[in-house]
């Protein structure tokens, strides 16, 4: 069992379904998804791991409320393809629509919607949580609150979430109205944020990360809201070609990725909209999912995998830091083509070890290219924490123990909630225990 | 052929991961659903999933298919309970074990019982509503295992073999009165009913072989393996003569 990096690498890790388990291993166990994270959190070393993929289940929908009962091994994927025709949408996505409800929950994910929607963990009604003394509890902001707020950003230490209600959200058709605007530096970045992202419910940004020069910082702005008109889409160019041929088969050799490569991709990408601004109709999964059209992409790192920095900076000091992260990233020359710029907005998560905060938030993809990337990503980390940002733990394979304290601050609370028999690789490493 | 359009289903053996996840493939058309099977906790699980997918109230019933005599009442309940049912899917089976079956003839029996003759019972029942209604479609769950003896497994091969040559007999019967009679014969697929098994290459996911039921009832077809290439693989296995075959294990 590996995460979505593919690294680290561990051993003894045991998978058992959450339906059969009844925790009589002495060893540690810890919940997990669809193990779309990409370090530690949902790995375990000498330890069990408990799969939702057999409890997958609807419960129940109201079609006067949007509220659907589902069990927690229900995905994204699902849901979009159960209730788009129905007209409801999940209330927030992430980049990917191969992840499960549980795993939305226990990592608070967020999609490019945060300004407006805040997290997953916003739009969280109830949940089951199964402990290890074999007893459920239901949790909701009225009963059993604590619990509530530890599970929502839990990182599936807290017990297993059997079920979940969750508010959908109406939409009027089944694709996106997408304004799309190219920049040439990231202050152009800033101010079309400022300027859009109030009219725009999601928004996202695309970041040249191997340009220097004139053209460090480019990049494409993309925003969008869910149409109100009824026309149908043809399913785009990639969505014809059959699964088989969209599958990354193996590991690339890692000299297939090199900065000669991503440099030619970055550039036919920036280039791939001829005009300034575009605005166009696009389907759901070429806006929000479109590295899902190749499946098993992160093959194409290689066996050693890669390295996903995902950092959050307060607003005062945003601009500054990502000048200062994007210039790390491209004198480097090791960063790949998959970099994203958003910024967050203020609502206020449950989740106690939530991730998203007000301010702007980067993501950039590294190959595991051994102790060179190694201290990069703790350079990254470094001005990170000089600038009071935080890192992501769902993408986080790295960061000190110090650095965890300090980005998640309500830590030493979350850990009274901990199910005794529970722990993950993740936790070992970043709680010091 | 033209997609048949598809309103009603019956399906017997719904636990069934296969059957479960073919009903998810006609949930999505907003058909109206009859579920039976042996657990009802189970059973009501599903009929919640598919309620939400479908949109429409799923009815349920209970019953233990080696249990004969509570079969042929069960059919009357469901006709009287589901009137003017279009589709019939028959999924349930009990794999059971080859060397008990050897020895223990109740328990060999018992295979016997839920793999054919309860199918049996259901498919005659089934197919005269529906040749007085002059319109149907029956899918049967068969196997590849039904399609020579082996020593390995031939006691839940001899069921399968006479449910797909029931199967045959009916589908004769029925070709000019509207009635669509569809035999499926998976080949290794990855359920709960194979998971004490060594899964190997040719093993496929319950939601590939649902996807080619689900396309094969719509279409029309008579006899289906599932994924395709077990057809040419039964035929090389079929092809063999049998004083090589008894010598060999396979």
């Amino acid at each position: 069992m590996k995460s979505w990096g593919n690294f680290p690498s561990l051993k003894n890790q045991k998978l058992v379904s959450t339906k059969s388990c009844n925790f009589s291993d002495k060893a540690k166990h810890l919940a997990i998804g669809l193990s779309r994270s990409y370090g530690d959190v949902c790995l375990n070393e000498d330890g069990v791991l408990l799969s939702n993929s057999e409890n997958s289940k609807f419960i129940s929908f109201d079609a006067q409320t949007g509220i659907l009962k589902a069990e927690s091994g229900v995905t994204i994927s699902e849901i979009i393809k159960v209730f788009l025709p129905k007209g409801w949408f999940p209330p927030v996505v992430p980049g990917t629509k191969f992840v499960t409800l549980g795993g939305a929950i226990a990592n608070d994910i967020h999609g490019k919607n945060h300004h407006i929607s805040g997290t997953f963990g916003n739009h969280v009604k109830s949940f089951a949580l199964k402990k290890s003394t074999g007893e459920e509890v239901i949790c909701s902001e009225k009963n059993n609150k604590e619990m509530f707020s530890a599970t929502i950003s839990g990182l599936g230490l807290t017990g297993v979430i059997v079920w979940a209600e969750i508010q959908l959200k109406k939409v009027k058709s089944s694709h996106i109205d997408m304004k799309s605007i190219k920049f040439k530096n990231l202050d152009e970045f800033f101010s079309l944020s400022e300027a859009h992202d109030k009219n725009f419910e999601y928004t996202v940004a695309w970041l040249d990360c191997v340009s220097s020069g004139k053209n460090f910082g480019r990049g494409i702005y993309m925003a969008g809201n869910h149409s109100e008109n009824k026309t149908n889409l043809k399913a785009s160019f990639i969505e014809k070609i059959p699964n088989v041929l969209r599958t990354v088969p193996f590991f690339f050799p890692s000299f297939i990725l090199n900065k000669y490569t991503i440099r030619i991709f970055n550039a036919l990408y920036y280039n791939k909209q001829f005009s300034r601004e575009i605005n166009v109709p696009i389907g759901i999964d070429p806006f929000f999912f479109p590295l899902d059209a190749v499946f098993n992409w992160n093959k194409i790192y290689g066996k050693n995998g890669f390295f996903q920095f995902q950092c959050v900076v307060p607003e005062s000091k945003s601009k500054e830091c990502m000048k200062e992260l994007l210039k790390i990233a491209v004198d480097s020359g090791q960063a790949s083509f998959l970099a994203v710029i958003k910024k967050f907005g203020n609502k206020k998560s449950p989740g106690l070890l939530s991730f998203p905060r007000r301010g702007t938030t980067i993501c950039m993809d590294f190959p595991n290219a051994g102790k060179d990337s190694v201290s990069l990503m703790k350079k990254l980390e470094e001005v990170t924490m000089n600038a009071d940002g935080a890192l992501y733990p769902a993408k986080d394979a790295l960061m000190s123990e110090l650095s965890f304290k300090k980005c998640f601050p309500n830590w030493s609370k979350f850990k009274k909630y901990i199910d005794p028999v529970f722990s993950s690789s993740f936790w070992r490493r970043v709680s010091g225990e | 052929m033209a997609n048949k359009s598809i309103k009603k289903v019956v399906c017997f053996g719904a636990t069934s991961k296969i059957a479960y996840e073919t009903l998810k493939k006609f949930a999505n058309d907003h058909v109206e659903f009859y579920l039976v099977g042996r657990n009802e906790e189970k059973l009501s699980e599903i009929k919640n999933d598919l309620e939400v997918r479908s949109g429409k109230v799923v009815k349920i019933g209970i019953c233990d298919f080696s249990d004969l005599n509570k079969v042929q009442a069960l059919v009357g309940k469901v006709k009287s309970e589901f009137s003017n049912f279009d589709t019939c899917l028959v999924c349930h089976g009990f794999l059971g074990e080859q060397e008990k079956a050897e020895s223990d003839v109740r328990y060999a029996n018992e295979i016997m019982n839920i793999n054919f003759n309860s199918y049996f019972i259901l498919l005659t029942e089934i197919a005269n509503y529906f040749e007085e209604k002059q319109s149907g479609n029956i899918c049967v769950i068969s196997s590849v295992a039904g399609d020579r003896g082996r020593k390995s497994n031939y006691v839940y091969g001899t069921a399968k073999g006479a449910v797909s040559i029931f199967c045959q007999g009916l589908r004769n019967r029925l070709f000019d009165k509207g009635v669509n009679v569809l035999t499926i014969k998976p080949g290794f697929v990855s359920t709960p009913m194979t998971a004490h098994l060594k899964q190997g290459a040719l093993f496929v996911s319950a939601e590939t072989v649902a996807k080619g039921i689900y396309n094969a009832i719509l279409s029309g077809k008579d006899e289906v393996y599932l994924p395709s290439f077990w057809r040419l693989i039964m035929m090389l296995i079929k092809g063999i003569p049998e004083f090589i075959f008894k010598k060999l294990s396979i």
